[in-house]
């Protein structure tokens, strides 16, 4: 046995001197690779197709980003008023928010007045057919019933600019176009020409609209902090009540416990009728000032002159900005400009959502991304620790690995379905009958909520944690555990001390993922807790101050409600963008923010390897 | 005992097949009748018995899964002596030093028989403490693996394990851990950096460091300079002579030079069986087999 490999041994150089006595062979097959041997072998055009793939995916990256930021930004911009005279003899104003050219159907041309017919033929010839129509929006909802029409060019008689064309922004009804005619204070007519009014109307505005926000702070803060004290006292009595039924069920009618519990319900009830009457004097106090204030307020009046010839009065309290479109100078624009975004950013948002601001979208969706965050991590990381450390390999742990990589194919409603039975229904019941059980019917942590919403992402995106962090997990050389456990550290120090912190980095790339893909998603918070408008956000001034409990707002919900669910779909939909910009942009700051903390644990942990 | 092997008698290659004995006069060298599944009792230097024990090893066999990858290991190894194992690739020497601190326990599918006591205690035994055991070696890997934490940190991490926060005696053990190991000069003013940020020599010094911060009884060694260049090496050459003494050193090496350099005592295996052992000087000029002398001078392996 032995003796063969010796005789193997002697026989190698036997073998190579073979191979040296033909050469021939050996030079046919360098020529044919100094020719340029086969295609596959160059490797040129899988560089090509490789290249090709990704230039592919960036172009199309950097074309919806350009879309998205393009048509996000100019959103705000503050454009110019037109006014158009149509054949008709009707006029549309407004400002022009898209154009499109269309083959005109020929009943359209017959149509027009004789005297116009033929100019208008000779446009379309002269464009071989195809006309230009504008969808201006023409606003004053309120005395048109439309929001928007359409203008084609052959129509058009005359297209004018005019000077004191205002645009004006209002808390309802959307935007109103027209010209200011007179100011008024207290039905009292002080100016009445389009100049001297809209210097009024600057003097006045700003006063107006402190005090309206002065209201608005009264009628959120001041009415909030009552109704929150006697909804407590309320539930104080509702309490007591449901104790003297327990005591009632339990001991029997004449028993200590009852009449112990009917004496407290009958304090409850003494402090509840005291303290109503305490709150009824408050909230007439501040009901007088706000009143005090709107009376104030509808003291100031501006009328206004549409360009089809009606009139329209307005009160300055409603309008929440307004400017002269078609004089105002570069450096206004930018000013009107910045301040709708600063609106956008900071406000609640109004008329159905088309307008005003995301302030408790961003906020909703912010919150939920952390908590998630908070929720999912730990979770991920313990799991795909006892995957990878601890578990013995075998057909069990293959399994629940293929499972939990399947779970991440599962779609999202499908989540969102389970988070509301799971959370919502049985987990979120049990609390409120257990905690709440005064606020019963009406449901605290038993319907969506914020709390729900991210624990059910956080379900979402535990696959995308636990894969991460096992690959993070395995890359951790062996030699470094071996060199802990040498040095007589037991399993979970070597883990907590060794492991982990080298696999932080690769955790961290987890975070990353499950934030960008929990963050974006939409479908399952319909269901868990995302809503419309929210009147609440989850966190304010009242104890406990965080409450996890409410449904909040969310920049992905308002996107589809904006797009899908909106009433004035048009003026919606430059908001979609908007929205879809700045969604994009609170998701980047997020990963940023971890990509951050990544590289400088990087720093700290992997300098240079050897 | 898992298998009983007789010397003298019909050894069996696992499948059963009875081999042919080994026999002088059949001029069938020693080395081939081990690949053929013999056993042979180790050729041991009488000096040895002179020396104070620390590990004693006795009829020590170790499987990976089937394949069996040490034969009946019996030595001593004497305190305060550097003992080197030598041999060709594969032959066990880095799986009997992974066994006196049972690293190799790590691995799923190792199976032991026989005896190992570290100053008359069992390190195999059912009741020991896997932890408190290694907490009485230190061991070098081939390959310098310092932890993904400071430099400071790296030295003391043997302490910090076991739970001790006192700032001046981890200053005091850092500082002398990183003299004995000769890499103070070099280091002390950047204790706070990354260790990961030193060059291979300095973090195969760092690892003696850690090995020698907790004070152990025996230093395990396992190749630690063949990931080094020749400058690195000579310091850690002299690292291991300025160790002599203090402490109990078992090396693994590849570099037949470097066993002659550095220790007192040579070991030599061959497919995961103990041929000879003995003093270091008269291992290598006066191998007491024939194949030893064979191995040492390069003339197989």
């Amino acid at each position: 046995m032995s003796q063969t490999t010796f005789e193997t041994d002697l026989k190698m150089p036997e073998t190579a001197a073979a191979g040296r006595v033909a050469p021939q062979a050996g030079r046919v097959w360098r020529k044919s690779a100094g020719r340029g041997s086969t295609l596959a072998a160059h490797g040129q055009p899988m560089v090509w197709l490789a290249g090709g793939m990704l230039a592919i995916c960036v172009v199309m990256i950097i074309g919806l980003v350009l879309l998205v930021t393009v048509r996000g930004m100019a959103t705000f911009w503050p454009g110019p008023l037109v006014s158009f005279v149509l054949a008709d003899s009707q006029v549309v104003s407004g400002e022009i928010t898209r154009t499109s050219s269309y083959q005109p159907r020929p009943e359209l041309i017959e149509a027009l007045p004789p005297e116009h017919r033929a100019k208008a033929e000779a446009l379309l010839a002269a464009n071989e057919g195809f006309a230009h129509r504008d969808l201006v929006r023409t606003g004053n909802f309120e005395l048109d019933g439309d929001h928007f029409s359409w203008v084609s060019d052959f129509t058009v008689t005359e297209t004018r600019f005019p000077q004191w064309g205002l645009v004006m922004e209002r808390l309802t009804w959307g935007r109103f176009y027209g010209e200011p005619r007179q100011f008024m204070i207290d039905g009292r007519v002080v100016a009445d020409s389009p100049e001297a009014a809209w210097e009024e109307f600057k003097k006045y505005h700003g006063e107006v609209r402190q005090r309206w926000r002065e209201r608005r702070q009264l009628e959120s803060k001041a009415l909030g902090k009552i109704n929150h004290a006697q909804e407590k006292a309320r539930l104080k009595v509702r309490e007591a009540e449901l104790a003297l039924q327990r005591a009632r069920l339990s001991h029997g009618r004449n028993s200590a416990p009852y009449l112990a519990a009917k004496e407290e319900l009958g304090r409850q009830e003494a402090i509840y009728n005291e303290n109503n009457q305490l709150f009824a004097a408050q909230y007439e106090e501040v009901r007088a000032r706000i009143n005090d204030l709107n009376r104030e307020n509808d003291r100031y009046q501006l009328r206004l002159a549409t360009y089809d010839g009606r009139e329209k009065v307005l009160g300055l309290a409603e309008v929440v900005r307004a400017y002269p479109a078609n004089q105002v100078s570069l450096i206004n624009r930018v000013g009107i400009y910045l301040d709708r975004w600063l609106e956008f950013l900071r406000d609640d948002p109004r008329e159905a959502n088309s307008e005003g601001g995301v302030f408790p979208a961003i906020f909703g969706t912010v919150v939920m991304t952390l908590i998630m965050c908070i929720c999912v991590v730990p979770f991920g990381v313990l799991a795909a620790l006892y995957l990878r450390e601890y578990a013995k390999a075998g057909p069990l742990i293959s399994t629940i690995r293929i499972a939990v990589n399947n779970l991440a194919g599962v779609p999202s409603i499908v989540y969102g379905v389970f988070g509301l039975g799971f959370f919502c229904y049985l987990v979120g019941s049990s609390i409120d009958e257990l905690l709440f059980a005064s606020k019963l019917p009406s449901p605290t942590f038993g319907t969506g909520g914020i709390l729900w919403a991210s624990l059910t992402l956080a379900l979402l995106t535990l696959p995308v944690v636990i894969v991460a962090t096992e690959e993070a997990l395995a890359a951790v050389p062996s030699s470094m555990r071996e060199g802990s456990y040498a040095s007589g550290a037991s399993k979970w120090q070597t883990i907590q001390r060794i492991v982990l912190p080298r696999a932080m980095p690769g955790i961290m790339t987890g975070m990353i993922l499950a934030m960008a893909r929990g963050a974006g998603e939409v479908a399952p918070l319909m269901l868990v807790g995302a809503v419309k408008l929210a009147p609440e956000l989850p966190i304010d001034g009242f104890a406990p101050f965080v409450h996890l409990e409410r449904s909040f707002m969310h920049l992905g919900f308002h996107i589809y409600d904006l797009g899908f669910q909106s009433q004035n779909s048009e003026a919606a939909i430059p908001m979609v963008f908007t929205t879809t910009l700045l969604l994009i942009l609170i998701i980047t700051l997020l990963n940023l923010g971890a990509i951050y903390m990544r590289n400088r644990l990087r720093k700290k942990f992997v300098v240079s390897a050897i | 005992m898992e298998q009983q092997i007789d010397v003298g008698k019909v050894a069996t290659n696992g499948s059963g097949n009875l081999l042919p004995l080994f026999d002088e006069r059949s001029g069938m060298g020693r080395l081939q009748a081990i690949v053929a599944g013999q056993w042979f009792p180790p050729e041991v230097d009488p000096r040895l018995e002179r020396e104070e024990m620390v590990l004693t090893i006795k009829d020590f066999c170790l499987w990976y899964g089937e394949a069996q990858a040490l034969f009946n290991i019996s030595m001593k190894i004497p305190h305060g002596k550097v003992t080197a194992l030598i041999g060709p690739s594969g032959c066990g020497k880095s799986t009997l030093l992974r066994s006196v601190n049972r690293l190799n326990d790590l691995v799923d599918s190792v199976r032991v028989s026989g005896e190992m006591t570290l100053y008359g205690d069992s390190i195999y035994d059912k009741g020991v403490d896997v932890i408190e055991l290694r907490k009485r070696m230190g061991m070098v890997a081939q390959k310098p693996n310092p932890f993904p934490m400071t430099i400071y940190e790296n030295v003391i991490y043997p302490l910090r394990i076991d739970g001790i926060n006192d700032r001046k005696v981890l200053d005091e053990v850092c500082e002398k851990s990183l003299r004995g190991a000769a890499l103070w000069d070099e280091a002390k003013d950047r204790l706070q950096q990354s260790a990961l940020g030193l060059s291979g020599g300095q973090q195969q010094r760092l690892c003696v460091a850690r090995a020698i911060a907790s004070e152990p009884e025996m230093l395990l060694m396992d190749e630690p300079c063949s990931a080094l260049d020749p400058i690195a090496t000579a310091k850690i050459e002299d690292l291991i002579d300025q160790l002599r003494g203090s402490y109990t050193i078992l090396i693994v090496t590849h570099n037949m030079q470097q066993a002659a350099r550095v220790s007192d005592y040579t070991a030599f295996m061959y497919l995961g069986q103990l041929v000879e052992y003995g003093p270091t000087p008269s291992l290598f000029k006066k191998p007491r087999l024939k194949e030893t002398e064979d191995y040492i001078s390069g003339r197989f392996g």
